[in-house]
Order: structure tokens, then C-alpha cells, then sequence
């Protein structure tokens, strides 16, 4: 457990300098930590764990755009687990309960769980539909069409700039809908 | 959407970097600032005999508690922007001003006085203290807000709060350059009710404003 964190912060110095691969293996690595809170939140408050999904993605959208919010000699574990048991607690208000998120819900799952299959999740993806149409376009190549920067650029005639500006206003976009549900 | 797909678009987006949150306040408060300024010239102004007032350690002195307030508070509220961070260890910094206003308090105590001691209380600004620190503080309060949402504060009611603080000690190190009350008793009483109104309005608006 402990050397996951220092391995999750490593990662992260590594992507705040610049390393995109180090970023992705980061976010695949804490998902299922993730994802294992979001279903034991979601049962202690009596709700479908089967919606845990788009809490973890609402997670990962938040650590993505707050992380200039991490202090890079800090360890990253309690920056992501305030992140994370923040948004948790949010949905599940937003879900009609007050329920009370414990910090261990997510340290204790670090160790010794199941790398978990993908999951698919809705609100994200509907939300993806009402962006203005530049973003959507962009946002929909990059992640569900899996083309990079460069070929997105070429599909929709954008410079390779244009369409980082529009995939980073698209994910903040998607964030603020999602939040003022 | 899957989330390896979600995972995926936000590598892709790595390279974007975000100005830190102080970078962010900082711009946002000077983009204010001229707003609380020209409403302060064209309604209040400089007390007219500043020149001679500016020798009076307590005309000086109300400067030392206003200026106390807003650098604590920024400070604080920048801590605070790390959803990680909690106030504990922080929250001394607030009683700073406080504890400025009580020494301020015992000194003049053991002046000889020239007026008696409800005078200096109640003094002869209080309604327009009262109005002018709130509404000095307003557009810097906006500002604050703004630039604070940049952050990621786990308690955004208290970041609100600090934002109000730190906009009305702005707005009173303006104000106390107009009024020609200058007894601590007077900071202590018209100013913190001033503040502490400020400050409920924050806390109000930063609990919806700087949620996350």
C-alpha cells in the first residue's frame, strides 16, 4: 500500500512534467481504488451500486482539472483521496442522502484489489452530446473514435493547437454540466 | 462512455498546464480593484487633513489591523484551495488582526484621554462605516470568488468566508483613510461588524460559487 502511493506520486511528477504516459498509467492505476469507494459509498447509502461508474469518471474529471491544486513535494495519495471522497460526497448529496465518506474507505482498498474490468458509465456520454459542436467533434475522436491530437487535427481541418484548446474547454465544459445537474 | 476511454482523452490532455490558484486571485483582485477605488474617490475620498493625521500612531495603526486582515486571510484562503489542507494550523493567522486590535485597545487605554470612552466607541462615522466597508468590499469579493474557483477548496462555506474577510479588510484599509475616527475602540466595534457582514455574504455565496 505504501508503495503504491509512492508510486502514484512518482507518476505524477513525472506527468507534471510533461509525461503523457506516465498521466495514463497513473489514472488506470487509481481507478479501481476509485471505483471500489464509489460502490461502497453508493451501498452504505442504500443506492444501486451499478451508478458507481459515473462517480468515478466525475472523480477523474475533477483530479484531471484540479490538479494544479496538488502540491508536487506533497505525496499525492491524501490530494487524491480529498478529491476523490469530495466529488463522492457530492453525488451521493446530489443522489438525495447525507451520508458521511470515511478516508479509509480508500486507503484500506489499496492493497490487494482485483485490477477490474473497464466500465461504461452515461452521464459523461450525454453530456458529451449538448457541448457546442467544435468540442463534441473533437471530444467524440479522441475518445471514442481513439484518434490522437494529430489525426483529429487532420479529420476536422483544425491546427494541432486548436484542437488542444478544444479538447481541454470540452472536458472543463463537461465538468461544470455535470456539476450544476 | 467508458471509463478507459474517459482515461485515455485525459492523457491526451496533459499537456494543458493551469496558472496556480494565487496567479489566478492575484489577476482577478486587480481587475477589481480599480471598480472599489473610483467608487471610494468619487464617494468618499481621502480625509482632507491626512498629511497631519499620518502622525497620529492611531490613524496608523487602523492600517497595521485592515492590511493584518486581508494578508492573513489570502493567505489562508490560499491554503485552503488544496482540498487536502485543513485550517488547523492556519487559523492563528486570523488572530493576528485580532490580537493587533486588542493591543491597540490597552494602549490607548493608558493614554491620557481626550474624550471619554463611549465617545471614542461610538464615534461620529459608524452608519457610514457600516455601509461604505461592505460595499467597498463587494466588487473585491466578487473578484475573490472568481479567482478562488480556480482551487479546489474541501470546504468551500469557509473559503467563502475567507474571501468575504479578505475583501472587507481591502475595503476598510480604503475606508480608514476617510474616516477621521482613529480610537481602536471604534476599529473594534464598526469595522468587525462591517467585516463579519462581509464575511457571512462570502461564506453564503462561496458555499454554492466554489464547490468543485
Amino acid at each position: 500500500m505504501r508503495e503504491a502511493e509512492a508510486e502514484w506520486t512518482g507518476l505524477m511528477r513525472s506527468a507534471i512534467s510533461g509525461d503523457d504516459a506516465a498521466y495514463h498509467r497513473l489514472l488506470k492505476a487509481v481507478t479501481p481504488i476509485l471505483r471500489a469507494a464509489a460502490r461502497r459509498g453508493l451501498a452504505r447509502a442504500g443506492q444501486p451500486v451499478d451508478q458507481s461508474e459515473d462517480i468515478v469518471q466525475d472523480i477523474l474529471l475533477a483530479v484531471h482539472l484540479k490538479r494544479h491544486t496538488w502540491d508536487a513535494n506533497a505525496p499525492f495519495a491524501p490530494w487524491l483521496f480529498a478529491v476523490a471522497r469530495n466529488k463522492l460526497i457530492d453525488s451521493l448529496r446530489r443522489r438525495g442522502r447525507r451520508v458521511f465518506v470515511n478516508i479509509d474507505d480508500f486507503a484500506e482498498t489499496i492493497a490487494g484489489e482485483p485490477a477490474a474490468e473497464t466500465a461504461s458509465a452515461s452521464e459523461v456520454a450525454a453530456q458529451l452530446q449538448s457541448l457546442p459542436a467544435r468540442q463534441r467533434d473533437v471530444l467524440q475522436s479522441i475518445a471514442v473514435d481513439s484518434a490522437s491530437i494529430k489525426d483529429t487535427a487532420a479529420k476536422l481541418a483544425m491546427s494541432e493547437g486548436a484542437v488542444r484548446v478544444a479538447l481541454h474547454r470540452g472536458l472543463a465544459t463537461l465538468t461544470a454540466r455535470l456539476r450544476e445537474e | 462512455m467508458q471509463t478507459d476511454q474517459l482515461i485515455r482523452t485525459l492523457a491526451a490532455d496533459n499537456a494543458h498546464r493551469a496558472r496556480p490558484v494565487g496567479f489566478a486571485l492575484a489577476l482577478a483582485l486587480l481587475a477589481a480593484a480599480p471598480v472599489s477605488l473610483v467608487m471610494f474617490f468619487s464617494a468618499l475620498g481621502v480625509r482632507p487633513d491626512v498629511m497631519t493625521a499620518m502622525h497620529d500612531p492611531f490613524f496608523d495603526f487602523k492600517f497595521a489591523v485592515t492590511l493584518a486582515l486581508a494578508i492573513s486571510a489570502i493567505s489562508a484562503s490560499l491554503h485552503l484551495s488544496r482540498p487536502e489542507a485543513s485550517l488547523r494550523g492556519w487559523g492563528w493567522l486570523l488572530l493576528i488582526p485580532a490580537g493587533l486590535l486588542i493591543a491597540g485597545i490597552a494602549s490607548e487605554m493608558m493614554m491620557p484621554q481626550r474624550l471619554p470612552m463611549m465617545t471614542r466607541l461610538v464615534g461620529s462615522n459608524s452608519k457610514i462605516c457600516m455601509t461604505a466597508i461592505p460595499l467597498l468590499s463587494l466588487p473585491l469579493l466578487a473578484a475573490a470568488l472568481v479567482g478562488l474557483r480556480h482551487g479546489a477548496p474541501a470546504r468551500p462555506a469557509v473559503a467563502g468566508a475567507l474571501a468575504g474577510l479578505l475583501s472587507a479588510g481591502l475595503a476598510a484599509t480604503l475606508y480608514a483613510s476617510h474616516c477621521t475616527d482613529d480610537s481602536p475602540l471604534f476599529v473594534a466595534s464598526w469595522y468587525t461588524i462591517a467585516a463579519a457582514l462581509v464575511t457571512a455574504i462570502g461564506a453564503l455565496a462561496g458555499s454554492r460559487m466554489l464547490r468543485f
